[in-house]
């Protein structure tokens, strides 16, 4: 526990070097990334010991909170989120330096870096609701700050505010909810809470579900995210979209935890919101072409994943099918490591795109794997894992939820199908998508001037997206292994008896390992085959020429298929879920000179729901404007008025 | 032991389908047509020859008919032949059957992109169009079988299969799983009425426009994996459709070739008698696979 206090301190402390040293912009990203990778160093020790099997410790310190207590502590489950935390944090903490040279302000911004990744390690260990709501709102906070850096840019203020309201309706929920439970049990400590009433419990989830969604950016309370992700600096958006939107899913779990069995209808609702935010977070982000946007997009769609294998894992341990609980729990937490692993690298690797030519638009980019060999391979991989494609790390976690989907349809259950055609289109349209992300941005011929003088980026931003996507590669092979190496904190949310346990566990594993097996066939297949062909073409001329365009002479990169063109029969095909604009203007005359055409796709729950909605509220707003009125006599009325209700209604 | 032997035949016998299928369509259309062997002599053909790159492609474009040579190869393991189970069988695989098909149309796709042509943009854009709709079929239709059997298995799908179920209770939900399988049989195969592949021109195409640039061994090894995934989802759906079994392994799996060589006709048939679909048409067909499937499943819940 002392070294875990001592990583947050270690990483508050590098900050505070950061801001103090702000001048010196290079002194200053080695404080702040110093304290970063040492404070993660430190910290990981005593989780990854929780997590192999140590003891779950507590820690409570005498300093008093108002109303709470400092209480912090380490279980499973709180070490599995710390690990991913800390690891992906340290890891985007060594791209910043290199990323950020020549920003301006790195002082602030390695300020707010590690103040994000502190209140993120203390809201997964926090044991008091208090302690933990202040963590929570410090997150929030110095991500706001992370993500208006580009304040003299419109669109970013604009996301930041988005971001602020969103958060703070969420953080609404979440403190009747902690209410809800605190009031029952006395105390704000974690320990004192227990189940609820069957009606207040079902309120309670509720509660929960819309505090930690908004954070874990559930549709319809995504909107913030795919404003605010895209506007900060690229390895900001990999923490907020890798991490910080797990501290959602780590707070379901907890809130669980507390709440004791589930009835059906929670998993019922988890799946719901799992299959929605799946299948319409990755038709938003088809519909996309600014890259960042895109990705932003993704996350929501991974955070859908999530749901949908919580969904399968307590409608599997309502219904008393102990295995289908633990392939459901347990495939959401693989995905919660898996989808930090390639989400982050695909934004490491955006932002090494974003530096190199100057664009997140894909309309601009292309050919880029030739000029930046490692940055585009790594990207590669992160696409081909993203869409849970073997033999990567998307695949392992998106097949223990399948497994647990077709065996609870084995048993005739409806949900399984319903999570089975759910997962089946998700991963036909991520496939579409992410090969029109890499296709687009990486191969072909560069669309614009930048992209055809990119540059690869520098080691210290290369080194983190190669263990990234080394990352990837291990855990899809060693699936088995990172099922085990999770599986205390699966046995601690799945609320399974160990006797239910741990057979469950073994049959979860056998089919995994026979996935490495065939991986291994993959691979030897594919040797022997790169073999044949240089055996075949040693001595054989091999000749070069221009790509095959009908006999057309003189191809030029804006023929290419372009990432609105490659979407195009999908977005069509699911017009109606999608808010999509077209402005173009056509040649006219007999000589035309200009034709322009564009495509924009702004967010259809914020079209549609959100934004008449508020106009709404602020069009009644208006209406009781006559009470202000700038007359402080009549203002001291209203004092003397209220006050009078309020005597009359205790005394009466 | 059986496994290697069916994975074996695979491996060999492949082309020999679409032998059958060109074979039979020349005989519909009245002409004499090529060798039954012919796919055999354009494969050695190509594999003697050079290779010509574009100078706009990298090393995905290379990399993409290897990738997806090795996947459909992986995947022919998982796949039972008849009775015979597979090389590999465990609760799932079909799950990983349907990724590493996945894998192999990921880099088909890349590589298409990478030549940067708008033709193959085109392709690969409707391939990914065609995949999104197929892969819900696909796997819903599974979903059926794995309710009618209570196994998770491709081998455990098909082991309990005979004619006798097909008339049981369980047999209409079976016989939809198998019209959904079918549908998704074509479109991925790339065959009318989703795709022709005798198509010459270039804005119609779907599956062949991708392989524009490739020649020589590269695209000996996309036509062999076509040939694979012709007769890995063809099994899929003759074991369902024709499920003899008799004592012996070897007379299994003879019965299961020549379900895949009538299937072979069928497909040449079909091709004879029907026309191509509009591209605007062939969502609802696809929608339809899995609607047909969506019901595979309510009938094989009711089924005891």
């Amino acid at each position: 526990m002392a070294l875990l206090l001592l990583a947050l301190l270690l990483i508050l402390l590098g900050g505070t070097l950061a801001l103090l040293l702000g001048r010196d912009e290079k002194l200053a990203s080695w404080a702040g990334a110093g304290g970063a990778v040492l404070g993660a160093l430190v910290g990981l020790v005593p989780a990854l010991e929780t997590l192999a099997g140590g003891p779950g410790t507590t820690l409570r310190l005498p300093w008093s909170l108002p109303l709470g207590g400092f209480v912090i502590g380490l279980d499973p489950l709180s070490a599995f989120f710390l690990v991913v935390i800390l690891g992906l944090c340290a890891l985007a903490a060594v791209y910043g330096t290199g990323y950020l040279r020549g920003h301006g302000r790195a002082g602030s911004a390695w300020f707010f870096f590690d103040a994000l990744m502190a209140s993120m390690a203390l809201a997964v260990v926090a044991r008091d609701a208090v302690l933990f709501l202040i963590a929570w709102e410090l997150m929030t906070l110095s991500s706001y700050f992370l993500v208006v850096r580009d304040d003299e840019d419109e669109s970013a203020r604009q996301a930041g505010w988005t971001y602020l309201i969103a958060a703070h309706l969420g953080t609404a929920a979440l403190l009747l909810f902690f209410g809800l439970l605190s009031r029952q049990a006395g105390s704000t400590s974690f320990d004192a809470f227990g189940p609820l009433d069957a009606r207040l419990s079902g309120l309670a989830f509720l509660l929960s579900l819309a505090g930690f969604g908004v954070k874990a950016g559930f549709i319809p309370l995504h909107v913030w995210l795919p404003e605010a992700h895209p506007a900060a600096p690229s390895h900001v958006s990999a923490v907020m979209s890798g991490v910080m939107i797990k501290t959602g899913i780590y707070g379901l779990l907890r809130a669980w935890i507390f709440l004791g069995p589930p009835p059906a209808w929670w998993g019922w609702t988890l799946l719901g919101v799992g299959a929605v935010s799946g299948i319409l977070g990755v038709l938003f982000a088809l519909a996309q072409h600014d890259l960042k946007r895109l990705l932003a997009y993704h996350s929501v769609e991974n955070i859908g994943i999530i749901a949908l294998g919580l969904g399968v894992g307590l409608l599997g341990s309502a219904h008393g099918l102990p295995l289908v609980a633990l392939l459901g729990f347990g495939g959401a937490l693989l995905h919660v490591l898996n989808h930090a692993l390639f989400k982050g690298l695909l934004f490491l690797g955006a932002g090494a795109v974003l530096n190199a030519a100057g664009t997140r638009d894909m309309e601009h980019l292309g050919g880029l794997l030739k000029r930046m060999p490692w940055t585009g391979a790594c990207f590669l991989i992160a696409s081909a894992a993203i869409c849970g494609l073997p033999p990567l790390n998307g695949f392992v976690s998106e097949f223990l939820i399948f497994l647990g989907a077709f065996l609870a349809a084995s048993h005739g259950a409806p949900w399984g199908p319903v999570a089975i055609g759910a997962l089946a289109l998700i991963g036909g349209l991520a496939l579409a998508c992410f090969t029109k992300a890499f296709g687009v941005v990486f191969l072909g011929e560069p669309r614009g001037e930048r992209a055809a003088k990119a540059q690869e980026a520098p080691w210290s931003m290369r080194a983190p997206m190669v263990v990234l996507a080394g990352l990837c590669v291990l855990v899809g092979l060693g699936g088995a292994l990172a099922l085990d190496w999770v599986s205390p904190a699966l046995s601690q949310v799945s609320g399974l008896r160990l006797e239910d346990f741990l057979p469950a566990l073994e049959e979860a594993l056998g089919p995994l390992q026979l996935i490495t097996i065939s991986a291994c066939f993959f691979f030897l297949a594919l040797a022997g085959l790169i073999a044949l062909r240089s055996s075949l073409l040693a001595g054989r001329e091999r000749g070069e020429s221009g790509t095959w365009d009908c006999g057309y002479a003189a191809p030029s990169a804006r023929m290419q298929y372009t990432a609105s063109s490659f979407a195009q029969p999908l977005t069509e095909l699911f017009a109606p879920f999608l808010c999509a604009r077209e402005r173009s203007a056509g040649p006219e005359g007999l000589f035309p000179e200009r034709a322009t055409f564009a495509t924009e796709t702004p967010d259809a729950f914020r079209e549609r729901l959100y934004r008449p909605a508020f106009e709404g509220a602020l069009k009644a707003a208006w209406k009781l404007r006559w009470l202000q009125h700038g007359r402080i006599q009549l203002y001291v009325l209203y004092i003397a008025l209220t006050l009078m209700a309020l005597l009359l209604w205790r005394l009466g | 032991m059986s496994g290697l032997f069916h994975l074996l035949l695979a491996l060999l016998c492949a082309p020999l389908l679409l032998g059958v299928v060109n074979r039979t369509k020349a005989l519909f259309a009245g002409r004499a047509g090529a060798p039954l062997l012919q796919p055999y002599f354009d494969l050695l053909k190509l594999l003697q020859k050079g290779a010509v790159y574009s100078r706009t492609t990298s090393w995905v474009f290379r990399a993409g008919p290897l990738v997806s040579l090795a996947s459909t190869a992986a995947a022919l393991t998982l796949l039972p032949l008849g009775g015979l189970p597979a090389l590999l069988a465990f609760p799932g695989d079909l799950v990983l059957f349907a990724g590493l098909l996945g894998l192999g149309r990921f880099f088909t796709m890349a590589a298409a992109l990478d030549t940067g042509s708008a033709f193959e943009g085109m392709g690969a854009s409707r391939e990914a169009w065609y995949s999104v709709l197929a892969e819900p079929a696909l796997l819903l239709a599974l979903a059926a079988m794995a309710k009618r059997s209570g196994q998770l298995s491709l081998s455990g799908l098909y082991a309990g299969l005979s004619l006798e179920t097909l008339l049981a209770p369980g047999g209409p939900a079976l016989l939809l799983a198998a019209a959904a399988l079918a549908l998704v049989f074509l479109a991925e195969n790339s065959r009318i009425p989703f795709d022709d592949p005798n198509t010459h021109l270039e804005l119609t195409m779907v599956h062949e426009v991708m392989a524009l640039d490739h020649g020589g061994p590269d695209l000996a090894f996309i036509q062999y994996g076509a040939a694979l995934k012709f007769w890995a989802l063809g099994t899929l759906l003759t074991g369902i459709l024709l499920p003899l079994r008799e004592a012996s392994p070897s007379l299994d799996a003879l019965a299961g070739l020549c379900g895949l060589l009538l299937l072979a006709v069928a497909v040449g048939v079909v091709e004879s008698v029907i026309a191509r679909l509009r591209l605007t048409k062939v969502s609802d067909l696809l929608a339809s696979a899995t609607a047909l499937a969506v019901l595979a499943l309510m009938l094989a819940r009711r089924a005891p």
